[in-house]
């Protein structure tokens, strides 16, 4: 039935498909990140849609030095130094929207969101292990955590939706009769590289090994020598950068949007369970599964454009109600 | 299996710690000076602030214990109280109004007029009250059990995130579906319980006294069901599910209950909230007044103690009442379009810091076991060596 769905909206409705699988990619970087501290740290991470906000007003302000919210009348505070000072940044890369200005500010923000994440771990997540907290105490300090990411987003640059630029994008045309906007092909060959990236450290090295072990079962991580605290630092630092990266290509596919982070919960903890809470794999076909459907189903008459994460809650449910393990199984 | 364990025969000594006063008296000095500064002295306008602050303790204080059966008593784990919350609200407002009338106003039913069943002591200004307030718990508990159904049984945190969704999927449906509640316009004009008898100058007395009934008749509702063997199960699975379901209770169904009660509280407390405000709009029902708030104030207050839940959210609300007044005064620009988001900065730190800090919150929760034992334990006095701070952190969770 899923399959047959999936045919239907690639014949019927191809345009919503292709702005599936943009905003698809970009939520699979953002669960592959929360399915890794979901594995590994065991709990529900509820300030990583906060987080992915955060990384993209990061990338703004590095590209665009504002750091007060501006209305009318007032003009915004600007830092005397932007990376788009460099000498051409901001000209444009073939078709897209932007200059190799935004590559930096994304590389930058990546091990800003890291370094925070990393921060926040061992000032809050850390003092509850080794207090023996309960998953629910981690749970519930994310989220203060997230309220706070949130807060401090819009008491710097206000509430009011902002963008990177506001220059006419190009469209590419591609085979069978699609349109694509230059900028969603960057996201969705950003995202699979990172993604990739990812794929190969989790697999390929030793690290990502030690990662999975501590997955797997932590005391046996322990007692076989893999140090724990390390493992744990190094999983907030690749989750933050996902999600970072996440959170830029997200304000380049809509806009910045302070209050989007807590709702952006909903189809990334549907793409991490869909995949299967701890696999990497699975939250990747995830992300993706869940940008389609959610795409695909505003497109419906009887329903407006404002139910999209309503979807992503709906998919969450019938995934719980039908196989709570996810699609393709819980394991790192 | 703590609570079979004897040293749970000592009487609970009351904590020594003078925080929690220190804060009460502190809110509360604040919240009398402000007004009396602001107002040159006006007595009466103090009152009449301090009266209807009261009135907006008590309501949230409901809100609060709902999230305390499910949370603090038994640890189930839900962050969409603003689905709950828009359930109850919406519920009451539409069963208590009259039908919709006039080219700006949609919404279905308006069942006031036909509830005036009762010929005597003017039902018309109770009784519709009253049937809204059942229904508002009856949809919220409802909703509250179709959502448990499918996850209840799995991870706590699924719990969690489903929640959220439910909340989310609320308001958005009123958002957008117009015919339904109106949508963004919003309810107005939502009947005030009793409100013909007496003067509308003097009506926020009665209304506080109507919020601080439902509050005390729900704190004890709640306690009394705590002490039964009922509330020691929810206690026991919350500190160890599986030694819980090993001793034959059905722990699924445990908690279903609690959860199912939680929410049916948070309905009438939105039922309360729609009568008081008497206005309802979307952009009030946002994430963050209506779920996060009342976890702070329970983190804050104590989970697990109803005492801790009413005085996290009078600190809570009072904290946020006072920095409402610091608006009137002259702040630099700067400062001043920031004030709300300040707020919410201070609430998402205070929830991490009470966390780490005094995980307990202002009003630890007391070691109870049953009303059979505390009857038990005045009759026949312990005996006082070794059993002093026995009000133990029940924080092993």
């Amino acid at each position: 039935m899923i399959v047959l769905f999936f045919v239907w909206a690639v014949i019927d409705r191809r345009d919503a498909v292709m702005i599936g699988i943009v905003e698809g990619s970009i939520l699979a970087l953002g669960a592959v990140g929360l399915t890794l501290v979901y594995g590994v740290l065991k709990f529900a991470h509820f300030a990583h849609g906060d987080s992915m906000m955060l990384s993209a007003y990061c990338a703004f302000l590095l590209l665009s030095g504002v750091v007060t919210g501006s209305r009318p009348g007032v003009d915004a505070e600007v830092l005397p130094i932007t990376v788009s000072d460099l000498p051409a940044a901001s000209s444009e890369i073939w078709k897209f929207s932007f200059g190799y200005g935004l590559l930096i500010a994304m590389a930058l923000s990546a091990l800003l969101i890291a370094g925070v994440l990393v921060l926040l771990d061992r000032l809050v997540y850390r003092r509850l292990r080794r207090r023996n907290s309960g998953i629910v105490i981690f749970s519930i300090a994310s989220l203060g955590l997230a309220i706070a990411i949130r807060s401090l987003v819009l008491i710097v640059w206000g509430p009011t939706p902002r963008k990177y630029t506001t220059v006419v994008r190009q469209n590419i045309h591609l085979p069978f009769d699609t349109t694509i906007l230059a900028d969603q092909l960057f996201i969705i060959a950003a995202a699979i590289t990172v993604t990739a990236l990812a794929y190969v450290l989790l697999f390929r090295t030793k690290l990502g090994k030690a990662m999975r072990a501590m997955a797997d079962n932590p005391e046996l991580a322990r007692i076989s020598g893999i140090k724990t605290e390390l493992v744990i630092v190094l999983t907030w630092a690749l989750a933050g950068a996902l999600v970072a990266v996440a959170g830029v290509l997200l304000a380049l596919q809509a806009q910045l949007d302070p209050q989007l982070g807590f709702v952006l919960l909903l189809p990334l903890f549907a793409a991490a369970i869909l995949g299967g809470v701890g696999n990497p794999q699975g939250a990747f076909f995830g992300g993706m599964i869940v940008g389609v459907v959610q795409a695909v189903v505003v497109t419906f008459d009887f329903l407006s454009p404002g139910y999209k994460f309503s979807v992503a809650f709906v998919i969450l449910i019938l995934i719980l109600l039908i196989r709570p393990r996810g699609l393709f199984g819980a394991k790192l | 299996m703590s609570f079979l364990r004897p040293t749970l025969f000592r009487i609970p000594v009351k904590p020594a710690s003078l925080v929690a006063p220190a804060t009460v008296a502190l809110v509360t000095a604040l919240l009398i000076l402000i007004p009396f500064e602001r107002s040159n002295g006006d007595t009466s306008g103090v009152i009449s602030f301090l009266v209807s602050f009261l009135t907006f303790v008590a309501i949230y204080a409901i809100f609060t214990l709902g999230l305390n059966v499910q949370w603090g008593y038994s640890g189930v784990f839900n962050f969409g109280v603003l689905g709950f919350f828009m359930l109850g609200a919406y519920t009451a407002a539409i069963v208590t109004k009259q039908p919709a009338s006039g080219n700006f106003t949609d919404y279905i039913g308006g069942f006031g007029g036909d509830l005036d069943l009762l010929p005597w002591l003017s039902s018309d200004e109770w009784l519709p009250h009253l049937v809204g307030l059942a229904a508002a718990a009856g949809v919220a508990g409802l909703a509250a059990l179709l959502l448990a159904v499918p996850t209840l049984r799995l991870r706590g945190d699924y719990l969690a995130i489903a929640t959220i969704g439910v909340a989310e999927v609320l308001r958005r449906v009123v958002i957008e579906e117009t015919w339904l509640v109106n949508g963004t316009r919003g309810l107005t004009g939502v009947p005030r319980p009793l409100g013909g008898l007496v003067d509308s100058s003097d009506y926020k007395y009665l209304l506080l006294a109507i919020c601080g009934t439902f509050l005390v008749l729900i704190y004890l509702l709640i306690e009394r069901a705590i002490r039964s063997p009922w509330g020691r199960v929810l206690m026991a699975l919350r500190e160890d599910e599986m030694a819980t379901e090993a001793s034959g209770k059905n722990v699924f169904a445990f908690k279903m209950q609690s959860f199912v009660m939680g929410a049916a509280i948070m309905g009438a407390g939105g039922a309360i909230y729609a009568y008081a405000s008497s206005s309802l709009t979307p952009e009030v029902f946002t994430h963050f007044f209506a779920t996060f708030l009342f976890w702070a104030m329970l983190i804050l207050g104590g989970s697990g103690n109803n005492r801790g839940a009413i005085v996290g959210a009078y600190v809570l609300w009072g904290f946020w009442t006072i920095t409402l007044q610091f608006q009137s005064y002259d702040l630099p620009d700067l400062v001043e379009t920031r004030m709300p988001y300040v707020r919410e900065l201070v609430l998402g730190t205070l929830i991490v810091a009470v966390l780490l800090v005094r995980p307990a919150g202002l009003l630890p929760q007391r070691r109870q076991v049953s009303v059979w034992v505390e009857r038990q334990l005045k009759r026949r006095p312990p005996s006082p060596s070794g059993s002093s701070g026995a009000d133990v952190e029940l924080s092993s969770r």
